[in-house]
């Protein structure tokens, strides 16, 4: 066999996640709330018309998961994806086995490396899943119909279903600048609630910055801004600059995030449990 | 050779604020040694244990295994395995699921070992069972199982009879000496004793983060058999005959019970017989006391911490030692 290492610890990490309830709670909560948007729609025909393509949801399914991260973006998603990101390094802390993995034969940065990755997938499990199934949902109550886009012309289904697909890989960028943050909290905190809590609150309070006067100027720099980059993508021709300041905004935030967590957590004693 | 010896700490010293937990420890464990790290509860044997598995940084000093150092990466601890307070699992994993977590962590052929671990410890029934239902014992006994699985040349052990029943701390005892016959180098912490009596070869007490005495076991029990127990018939004139003798030392005397004091050689004590009757103090008894190496061991952890008198009672120890330090 060969030596252990970053790749190791993320199998081991997979193996804890599929142990643990809310893992499941998360995944859950993912795929229920586009269930129940849909069941509400077929129930009772409104439209969300203040939002982005919330008046095409009696139109076409594939409007149905554009909607849901739109909404998703607010709260929801940061949450999903900080519940499982924010106690991946605090769980050790909490059970006291960061002392029996650490004495083994990877080193610290591994551990952690192996962290990051599995709390990664999980979010993006977490937002394909959510997407798949508001979209299976959409078109099961209102029909696999072209889409139109937010220029006014009209795509056909296939190339919608396509633009839906590139709206959730965009989307993810976010999602995973907003997984780094929960690392950071989980790794300096040791603890899974302050750390998803602390996530949401970040999350919650960067939306807030732009009501304050004088601040409206932050917002194309604000992570939260980045959750609507996505809609680029759905425009013709598509604009790809909101695409691309994302892509760095986001890396702006989860790099120094995973940065500072890495030092915290190579140089921090480990005295618990 | 020492360069290479299981443990070497050298001037290890960790400090918490104000408090110095581990305070300037120099110490040897030599390959095959079953090494007790004896102290009460505070003394700081764990902090130390957590600076050679390279959990926590040294504030100052060294502590390197094997010669290597476990701050700087975990190849150093390729031939240590321990654990130090309680072995700590995942709850919401069965037993079973918890070893080939660490196995894989260790990675060679640890995996094809946890058979066989499980076994020594006595829980293969119970291995499907999630650790959060197990009890204080048999964590204990899972992280020996973790321990051994990575077939360690060096074992580090936290107090490991801590909560166990008396059955459950005689069958550790009867593992620890199994393998150390096997020619596994041991390390164990305790604030018992007793067993480290039983088990261990060489000692380092420590108190309050400093090693108050280090050596043979055999040389401290030697040591302490040499305290001598009086009555006489007029103890106050005993004591003034005690009193600046040759070969006579460290005489103590609690209220009406009997004298204690430490002779250099039987010589010594020849003569004081003969000096006693002289005096008119007639002897009713003279004899070894029952002062045990529990009383030393007290004595050694518990004094007022006067640090001259630590240091004298030192000198003292390690004259009647042969000078081992
Ligand atoms: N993480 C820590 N933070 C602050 N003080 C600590 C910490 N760990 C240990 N101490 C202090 O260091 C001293 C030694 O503790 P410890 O090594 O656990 O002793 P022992 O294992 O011999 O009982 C104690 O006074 C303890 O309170
Ligand atoms: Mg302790």
């Amino acid at each position: 066999m060969s030596r252990p290492g970053t790749l190791t610890v993320y199998r081991g990490e997979l193996r804890k996640l599929r142990a643990q309830k809310r893992t499941y709670l998360g995944l859950g909560a993912a795929v229920l709330v586009p269930i129940v948007f849909a069941v509400a729609v077929a129930i009772q025909p409104g439209e969300p018309a203040d939002v982005p393509f919330g008046r095409y949801i009696n139109d076409t399914g594939l409007a149905f998961p554009l909607v849901t991260l739109l909404f998703g973006s607010i709260w929801f998603y940061p949450l999903i994806a900080a519940l499982v990101s924010g106690d991946i390094v605090a769980n050790e802390d909490n059970n006291g086995t960061l002392k029996t993995i650490l004495t083994r034969s990877v080193e610290r940065s591994q551990i952690f490396f192996g962290k990051v990755i599995a709390a990664f997938s999980y979010s993006i499990l977490a937002i394909i899943l959510s997407g798949v199934v508001a979209t299976i949902a959409g078109i099961i109550v209102s029909g696999f119909n072209p889409i139109p886009t937010l220029s006014g012309t009209l795509e056909t289904p296939e190339r919608g279903l396509l633009l839906v697909a590139g709206s959730l890989a965009v989307y993810l960028m976010p999602i995973l600048a907003i997984s780094s943050f929960a690392l950071l909290l989980s790794t300096v905190f040791r603890n899974s609630a302050a750390a998803v809590v602390g996530t949401l609150m970040f999350s919650l309070l960067l939306q807030l910055v732009v009501i304050i006067p004088g601040l409206d100027g932050l917002q194309p720099y604000l992570l939260s801004t980045q959750f609507n980059s996505w809609q680029g993508l759905l425009r013709t021709p598509a604009d790809w600059d909101p695409i691309i300041r994302a892509a760095w905004v986001c890396a702006a935030y989860a790099i120094p995030s995973l940065a500072i967590a890495l030092t915290v957590f190579l140089r921090r004693d480990v005295a618990g449990g | 050779m020492s360069e290479r010896a299981p443990v070497a700490l050298r001037g290890l010293t960790k400090q918490y604020g104000r408090i110095t937990a581990v305070d300037d420890v120099s110490l040897t464990v030599n390959e095959g040694d079953v090494f007790g790290y004896l102290g009460p509860n505070g003394a700081g044997k764990t902090t130390s244990l957590r600076m050679m598995l390279g959990l926590i940084t040294p504030t100052a000093g060294e502590a390197r295994v094997f010669g290597h150092d476990p701050q700087k990466s975990v190849d150093a601890l390729a031939d240590v395995a321990g654990f130090v307070e309680a072995p700590r699992f995942y709850p919401y994993l069965d037993g079973m699921t918890n070893l080939r977590l660490v196995a894989s962590l260790d990675g060679n052929d640890a995996k094809s070992r946890i058979a066989e671990a499980l076994d020594v410890v006595e829980l293969t029934d119970r291995a499907d069972d999630k650790v959060g239902g197990y009890s204080h014992g048999m964590r204990q006994r899972l992280g020996i199982a973790a321990a051994l699985i990575r077939r360690p040349k060096l074992l580090l052990l936290d107090e490991p009879a801590t909560g166990l029943d008396p059955g459950g701390m005689r069958d550790m005892r009867a593992l620890i000496a199994r393998l150390s016959a096997e020619g596994m180098t041991v390390m164990l912490s305790s604030h018992l004793l007793a067993e480290v009596e039983e088990l261990c070869n060489r000692v380092a007490i420590v108190r309050s983060g400093r090693i108050v005495y280090e050596g043979e076991l055999d040389e401290l029990r030697a040591a302490a058999g040499l305290t001598i127990r009086l009555r006489t018939s007029d103890d106050e004139v005993a004591l003034r005959v005690l009193a600046d003798r040759r070969g006579i030392s460290d005489v103590v005397r609690h209220g009406p019970a009997p004298i204690q004091f430490r002779a250099a050689d039987e010589a010594a004590i020849g003569e004081l017989s003969r000096a006693l009757a002289d005096s008119g103090a007639l002897i009713l008894e003279l004899a070894p006391s029952a002062a045990t190496l529990e009383d030393l061991f007290f004595e050694l952890t518990e004094g007022e911490g006067d640090a001259q008198a630590e240091e004298k009672r030192l000198d003292e120890l390690s004259d009647l030692t042969g000078g081992s330090q």
